[in-house]
C-alpha cells in the first residue's frame, strides 16, 4: 500500500507492462518503440521484458500497422499501437474511422474491436505545423471510438489500464508536455472507469471544464482567483467519449459561470460540444457569458513566441474567467 | 516479429497445373458447380429484386467471376480466414455464409448476417472466418495482415486469404500490406480479381505496367498466376499457394477474370464495347466448367441442369426466407455502437 512518484511517460509504461504480464493477448507495436523506446521514450525496458514478438517496431507505413492492429483485434489479439505523432492519423484514418470504429455496429455487433491507439498530442515543443496539433475532436465526432486524454500520471495509467481492457477501439492521447510530469500513483492495482469526470479542485463560484494539458494551467488559474476571494472548480472530463455530463451539468448549476479549455483549435472544437450541452441542460442556471479558451484558428506556427501565442495559456484562461465571472467583478 | 525468409527471391509467376485427381472427386466438382450457380442466381436475383424496388442502396455484382470466388474459397481450410472485397457476394458465399441470413442482410431485415446493419457492402460472418466485406478499396490489405499476425501469433496454421481487385492494387493501403506482411512473414494471399476495370476505368489507362504479378517482386513474393475463369485451374492454384503460404508467409495470387454485370446499378457500360462483353459471355466460368465436366464424361447434361435448377430453387426459397424477416426496430438503432 502506498503511493510512488512517477512521471506521465512511466505511469503509461507501467499500465501497458502490467496489462501484458497478465494478458499474452495484448502487445505493443508502432514506429521505433523497440529498442528507441519510442519518440518520448515510453517503452523503455518493454522490449527487455516483452522480447520483439510483442513489442513490435514496425515499417512507417501507419495505414499497414494500424490496420494490422484492427485485424488482428477481430481474430483474439488486444493490441496497443503507438502513433508516434498525433498528427500522423491523417495517413491512418480509414482503418481507424471506417475500419475500427464501425465494425462493431456494421457487423451486426457480432465482432469486438479491443485495441488501443496511443498516440502523442499536442504542441509546445516546436515540433511545428505536423507535428504539433491537438486532434481529439475529430476522433470524439466518429461514433465508435472512445476517446481518452489524462492529464496526470495518475489518470493516465488507471484510465490505460481500463481502456486495455475495453471492447472497443480506444483512442489515447497523451499530451506530450506532460510525459515528464510527475505524480503520485498507488503501488496497488487500480482501474478508472470511463465515463467519469474528475473534479480537480472544488469551488463554487465558477467551473473550468477541461482535459489534457490545460488541466495544469486551470489550477494555476483557480489558486490565483482564490487568492483574490473567487473559488474555481476545475472539471477534468477525461474521456470526451464516453462523456461525464451530470458533472459538469452539476458543477455549472452550482456556480453559474463556466468557462471551457483545451489546446485543440477553439473553432469547431470538442469545447463547442460542452457549452452546447450547458446551454441544453444548463442555461436557466448560467449567470454569465459562457466563454471557451482553446487554441487560435491558425496552423502551429514553429517560432517559439509565435507557437505561444496560438496556445491557450494561463493569462487568457484568467481573461475568460474575468469575463465569465460579469457582474461578480 | 522475426523475419525468417529473407532469403526468397522470385521472378516469373508461377502456374500451376491441374492434377488429375482433381477431375475425381465427383463430390467436390459437383458442390463446385453448385456453388457456382449459387453465386449466378444469388446475384441475378437480388438485381431483379433491386429492379423491384425490395432491394434498398447499392450493390457491385460479381457476374462472370464464379470462378475466382468459389475456385479461391474452396481451396482454403474451413478455419482459415478471409477478407472479402466490395463485389464480395461470391466469396462470402463460398466461404460458407448462410444464403437465407446473407439474403436477409441484403433486404436489410434483422435477422441478417449483420442484424441489417451492413447490407450488401459489409456482409460478415465470424464463425466461417469471413472477417468482411468492405466498403473501402484496398482497406482489407491492412485487416488482412492482422488476421494473419494473430495466426501467427497463436501458433495456428491458418492463412487470411484478402480478395483485392486489379484497382485496389494501386491503394497504398495494399502496397503497405504487401511489404508488411513481407517483412513480418504474415501467411496472407493476396488474392488479385483481375477483371481489368476498377469502376470504370481500364488497368491499361493507370498503370504503366499493367502486369500486376510484378507487384511481387519488390517484396520478395511468390507470385502465382491463373485463368480466373477455369475454376479448375483456380481451386489447384490456390491449394498450392495455401499450402506455402501457411509455411512461408505471403504469396500474391493474380487472377485473370472479367465482369460482365456493370459496376453497380449505375453502370450504363459506357467505358466499354457489347463486343468486348459478349466476348466474354462466351468465356463464362460456368460455361467452361460445365464443358468441361461434360467432355470428361463425369456429369451428363440432365445432371448438370438438375444441379443447376436446384441452385435456383435454393435461392428463391432464400428469397422467401428473407421476405418474411422483419425488419430492424427503429428503437433499436443505437444498439451496438459500443461492445460491451
Amino acid at each position: 500500500m502506498g503511493n510512488v512518484e512517477i512521471t506521465y511517460a512511466e505511469a503509461i509504461r507501467d499500465a501497458m507492462s502490467e496489462e501484458m504480464r497478465k494478458d499474452d493477448s495484448v502487445y505493443l507495436m508502432g514506429e521505433d518503440i523497440g529498442v528507441y523506446a519510442g519518440a518520448f521514450g515510453v517503452s523503455r525496458g518493454m522490449l527487455e521484458e516483452f522480447g520483439p514478438e510483442r513489442i513490435i517496431d514496425t515499417p512507417i507505413s501507419e495505414a499497414a500497422y494500424i490496420g494490422t492492429a484492427v485485424g488482428s483485434a477481430v481474430t483474439g489479439m488486444r493490441p496497443i499501437a503507438e502513433l508516434q505523432f498525433s498528427d500522423f492519423v491523417s495517413v491512418c484514418l480509414d482503418q481507424i474511422m471506417n475500419q475500427a470504429a464501425k465494425m462493431h455496429y456494421m457487423f451486426g455487433g457480432k465482432i469486438n474491436v479491443p485495441m488501443v491507439i496511443r498516440s502523442a498530442s499536442g504542441g509546445g515543443t516546436g515540433a511545428a505545423a505536423q507535428h504539433s496539433q491537438s486532434l481529439e475532436n475529430l476522433y470524439a465526432h466518429i461514433p465508435g471510438l472512445k476517446v481518452v486524454m489524462p492529464s496526470t500520471p495518475y489518470d493516465a495509467k488507471g484510465l490505460l489500464k481500463t481502456a486495455i481492457r475495453d471492447n472497443n477501439p480506444v483512442i489515447f492521447l497523451e499530451p506530450k508536455l506532460l510525459y515528464r510530469v510527475k505524480g503520485l500513483v498507488p503501488t496497488e492495482e487500480y482501474l478508472i472507469p470511463f465515463g467519469e469526470a474528475d473534479i480537480k479542485r472544488k469551488g463554487e463560484d465558477i467551473s473550468i471544464i477541461t482535459y489534457g494539458r490545460t488541466v495544469q494551467m486551470s489550477l494555476e488559474v483557480a489558486d490565483y482567483f482564490a487568492e483574490i476571494g473567487y473559488e474555481v472548480e476545475v472539471v477534468d472530463i477525461r474521456t470526451l467519449v464516453p462523456l461525464d455530463t451530470d458533472t459538469i451539468i452539476e458543477s455549472v448549476k452550482k456556480t453559474h459561470r463556466a468557462v471551457v479549455v483545451h489546446e485543440g483549435v477553439e473553432f469547431g472544437g470538442f469545447g463547442g460540444e460542452i457549452v452546447g450541452l450547458i446551454a441544453d441542460k444548463a442555461i436557466m442556471y448560467i449567470d454569465g457569458p459562457i466563454k471557451r479558451v482553446g487554441g487560435m484558428f491558425c496552423p502551429i506556427p514553429f517560432n517559439p513566441y509565435l507557437e505561444a501565442e496560438v496556445l491557450p495559456n494561463v493569462e487568457r484562461i484568467k481573461k475568460a474567467v474575468w469575463e465569465a465571472l460579469g457582474d461578480l467583478k | 516479429m522475426v523475419n525468417n525468409n529473407k532469403t526468397i527471391k522470385v521472378s516469373a509467376p508461377i502456374t500451376v497445373g491441374v492434377p488429375e485427381e482433381f477431375w475425381h472427386n465427383t463430390e467436390l466438382l459437383s458442390k463446385m458447380l453448385r456453388y457456382m450457380y449459387l453465386v449466378r442466381y444469388f446475384e441475378e436475383k437480388i438485381f431483379w429484386l433491386f429492379a423491384q424496388g425490395l432491394v434498398h442502396g447499392t450493390m457491385h455484382l460479381g457476374i462472370g467471376e464464379e470462378a475466382t470466388s468459389i475456385g479461391t474459397t474452396f481451396a482454403l481450410n474451413d478455419d482459415d480466414y478471409a477478407y472479402a472485397t466490395h463485389r464480395g457476394h461470391g466469396q462470402a458465399i463460398g466461404k460458407g455464409c448462410d444464403l437465407d441470413l446473407m439474403m436477409a442482410e441484403i433486404l436489410g431485415r434483422e435477422e441478417g448476417l449483420c442484424n441489417g446493419r451492413g447490407g450488401s457492402m459489409h456482409i460478415a460472418d465470424f464463425s466461417k472466418g469471413l472477417l468482411g466485406a468492405n466498403g473501402i478499396v484496398g482497406a482489407n490489405g491492412p485487416l488482412a495482415c492482422g488476421a494473419a499476425f494473430s495466426c501467427k501469433a497463436k501458433g495456428l496454421d491458418r492463412v487470411c486469404a484478402c480478395f483485392i481487385g486489379d484497382g485496389a492494387n494501386n491503394e497504398g493501403a495494399v502496397l503497405e500490406s504487401l511489404n508488411l506482411a513481407a517483412a513480418w512473414d504474415l501467411p496472407v494471399m493476396f488474392v488479385t480479381i483481375n477483371n481489368t476495370y476498377g469502376m470504370s476505368t481500364s488497368i491499361e489507362k493507370v498503370t504503366r505496367n499493367s502486369d500486376l504479378t510484378k507487384r511481387a517482386i519488390p517484396f520478395d513474393m511468390p507470385c502465382y498466376e491463373v485463368d480466373g475463369n477455369d475454376i479448375a485451374a483456380v481451386y489447384s492454384t490456390v491449394k498450392e499457394a495455401r499450402a506455402r503460404a501457411v509455411k512461408q508467409g505471403p504469396v500474391m495470387i493474380v487472377e485473370h477474370t472479367y465482369r460482365i454485370s456493370g459496376h453497380s446499378k449505375s453502370d450504363g457500360n459506357l467505358y466499354r464495347s457489347k463486343e468486348e462483353i459478349d466476348h466474354w459471355k462466351e468465356k463464362c466460368p460456368i460455361k467452361n466448367f460445365r464443358r468441361e465436366l461434360l467432355q470428361r464424361n463425369i456429369f451428363s447434361e440432365e445432371e448438370l441442369d438438375r444441379i443447376k435448377n436446384q441452385a435456383e430453387k435454393r435461392i428463391d426459397k432464400a428469397i422467401e426466407f428473407a421476405k418474411n424477416c422483419a425488419q430492424p426496430k427503429t428503437e433499436e438503432v443505437l444498439k451496438n455502437v459500443f461492445a460491451e
